[in-house]
């Protein structure tokens, strides 16, 4: 009996070792392929010249300095309409709304949270994409704003849920003290509970920024991925995700070309991971003060 | 005072502006693809296969495929993230090692989805010789899905109350007989609510089977899990980037992206009328 209990047990434990080893795995991998791209390419040249030509007759040029410029351009789009509008989102659900309308609103962000990056690339292209081409006169739609507006869609649903639990979570006796003290509703979310979930609410948003900048399939689809240093947010953007999704698919197995792909790749991975821990690290900071 | 009560007015309908705007956004996606897509779907375009270079007939094959990926998804993630799950909560003490544990698994969910598409290519498709199939797509995105299945399932067993655990052991159970008597049977359905959240997720990504699986056409359906395969996501990016004759085919990719969503929201719908049955079980 003590066996097979301690057997379940470790077996148990070993499933958890296994999310860890993924994780490691993951991160070794990247390396591991991405190493044999520098036998030929300068790592300095590689981070900072915006140039990326693989298939040159000429020279091939690796540079990944456009797509970085391209994807920050984006992310930073789609993060100033997605921050103001999700966190108000989140303080008129935990503040001032009434539970029945809490019951309706909360759904919308559910689904929204479900509909799948393709079709809301898919919109960009037939919805999204004509509208600014008409507004700015241009050829086709598809740019830099297209791609920030929609993936600002696609950051709402995590920035707000993600808020509204840090929003929620502040103590009633904060909010109880401030409304004792004679302060407005008002006031009281915006200069008591707002500052109080701070660190939590910027956790949130560091959240969204993560997916945005890893998202895929809407700036292949709806920000035209031309390869080259954009000058402003009309002209077309080629992120590091897209640049890997249209060239993966076409490059040679063990070429320079596919191994510089995974660099990108490791790139992106240690962009996310960074920002991934620095939410962790703003949340904890914020756990601690409170507990 | 006046004064006061103008601003509160006032920067209430700010922030009602902001849910305006939020239920708008929801709203213009639904209407512009259902009043689109709608007169295309049929029955017919449910079950045949595409027709004249992919400009008439259906989707059946897209539809298989996606449902025998997100099948295989589901037969790697539930295992390994549930048993992760009852690992954290039931056996776990809170140290360095559930600490490394935890943050791996907040990371992980945080890895951008082309990352596990090269991440399969590499480890499935190349150095365990797979190749780009449903198998390797599968693998790929039951990783991805892994962490979500470990958080929705820790959150389920969290629910659970201690006594029911104590009054197990105090009855001499060992740890593992009071866990699957006493702690699983009532944790199971909020495991499951979280998972199928999950696996409609997995449904609708496109970036990680890119590269491990998914094909521009097949003629059959897939016989075995070593056949590539079509999926709806990638199905409706290439209708619409990629076909040959983009015009003809974009009211077939609104019904695509209708059935897509049609299919991620009813598992939704599933997840969350189970959820509201426990809850209501829970009060009784």
């Amino acid at each position: 009996m003590k066996i097979k209990e301690n057997l379940i047990h470790g077996l148990f434990m070993f499933n958890a070792l296994l999310v860890v080893l993924v994780l490691i795995g993951i991160f070794a991998l990247l390396v591991n392929t991405s190493i044999p791209a520098f036998r030929e390419i300068d790592i300095k040249e590689f981070l900072f010249k915006a140039a990326w030509n693989p298939t040159s007759y000429v020279k091939e040029t690796y540079g990944i300095g456009s797509m970085l410029v391209s994807s920050v351009m984006v992310t930073a789009g789609a993060l100033l309409f997605a921050v103001p509008i999700g966190i108000g989102t989140a303080a008129y659900l935990s503040d001032v709304a009434s539970p029945g309308v809490r019951e309706m609103v909360k759904p919308i962000i559910e689904i929204l949270a479900g509909i799948p990056s393709v079709v809301i690339g898919f919109l960009g292209i037939v919805f999204v994409g004509p509208i600014i081409s008409r507004t700015f006169g241009l050829p086709n739609g598809l740019n830099a704003v297209n791609g920030s507006i929609l993936l600002g869609v696609m950051a709402l649903p995590t920035i707000i849920s993600l808020s509204e639990d840090a929003l929620s979570s502040v103590s009633k006796t904060y909010s109880d003290a401030s409304l004792a003290l004679g302060a407005s509703r008002w006031q009281t979310v915006i200069r008591v509970k707002l500052p109080a979930a701070l660190s939590g609410v910027i956790a949130a948003c560091m959240l969204g920024m993560g997916r945005v900048i890893g998202e895929t399939m809407i700036v292949l689809m709806a920000t035209g991925c031309a390869p080259a240093m954009p000058k402003n947010f009309l002209d077309s953007v080629r992120t590091m995700t897209s640049t890997i999704a249209i060239e993966l698919g076409e490059v040679p197995y063990y070429t320079t070309h596919y191994y510089a792909l995974f660099a990108v790749g490791l790139v992106l991975f240690i962009i996310t991971f960074c920002i991934n821990m620095a939410s962790d690290m703003v949340l904890h900071k914020y756990q601690g003060k409170r507990g | 005072m006046n004064k006061k009560k103008v601003t509160e007015q006032l920067g209430f309908w700010v922030l009602r502006l902001c849910v305006g705007i939020t239920g708008l956004i929801l709203l213009i996606i639904l209407f512009d693809i259902v009043t689109k897509g709608i007169g295309k779907v049929s029955w017919r375009f449910l079950v045949e296969s595409p027709r004249n270079g992919m400009t008439e007939g259906g989707i059946f094959p897209a539809i298989v495929g996606t449902f025998l990926v997100t099948m295989l998804t589901a037969v790697f993630a539930v295992p390994l993230g549930m048993g992760c799950a009852v690992y954290l909560n039931e056996y776990a003490d809170d140290n360095v090692f559930t600490r490394i544990i935890r943050m791996s698994i907040r990371n992980l969910s945080g890895v951008p989805s082309i990352v596990y598409g090269l991440f399969g290519v590499v480890l499935f498709v190349q150095m365990m010789r797979i190749g780009t199939c449903v198998l390797a797509a599968g693998l790929t995105l039951g990783l991805m899905t892994l962490p979500w299945v470990i958080t929705a399932s820790e959150e389920a067993l969290k629910n659970v109350p201690q006594s029911y655990r104590n009054g197990a052991l105090a009855l001499g159970a060992t740890r593992w007989q009071a866990i699957r008597s006493n702690v699983l049977p009532y944790s199971i359905s909020g495991m499951l609510t979280g998972t199928i959240l999950g696996l409609a997720r997995a449904a609708g990504e496109t970036a990680p089977i890119l590269f491990t699986g998914a094909a521009f056409f097949l003629p059959f359906l897939p016989k075995s899990p070593f056949e590539q395969f079509m999926a709806l996501p990638y199905h409706l990016y290439i209708m619409v980037t990629q076909h040959h004759s983009l015009e003809t085919a974009r009211p077939i990719a609104y019904a695509t992206a209708l059935v897509l969503i049609a299919l991620i929201c009813s598992m939704n719908m599933f997840a969350v009328i189970l959820r509201y049955k426990l809850r209501k079980q829970k009060k009784e």
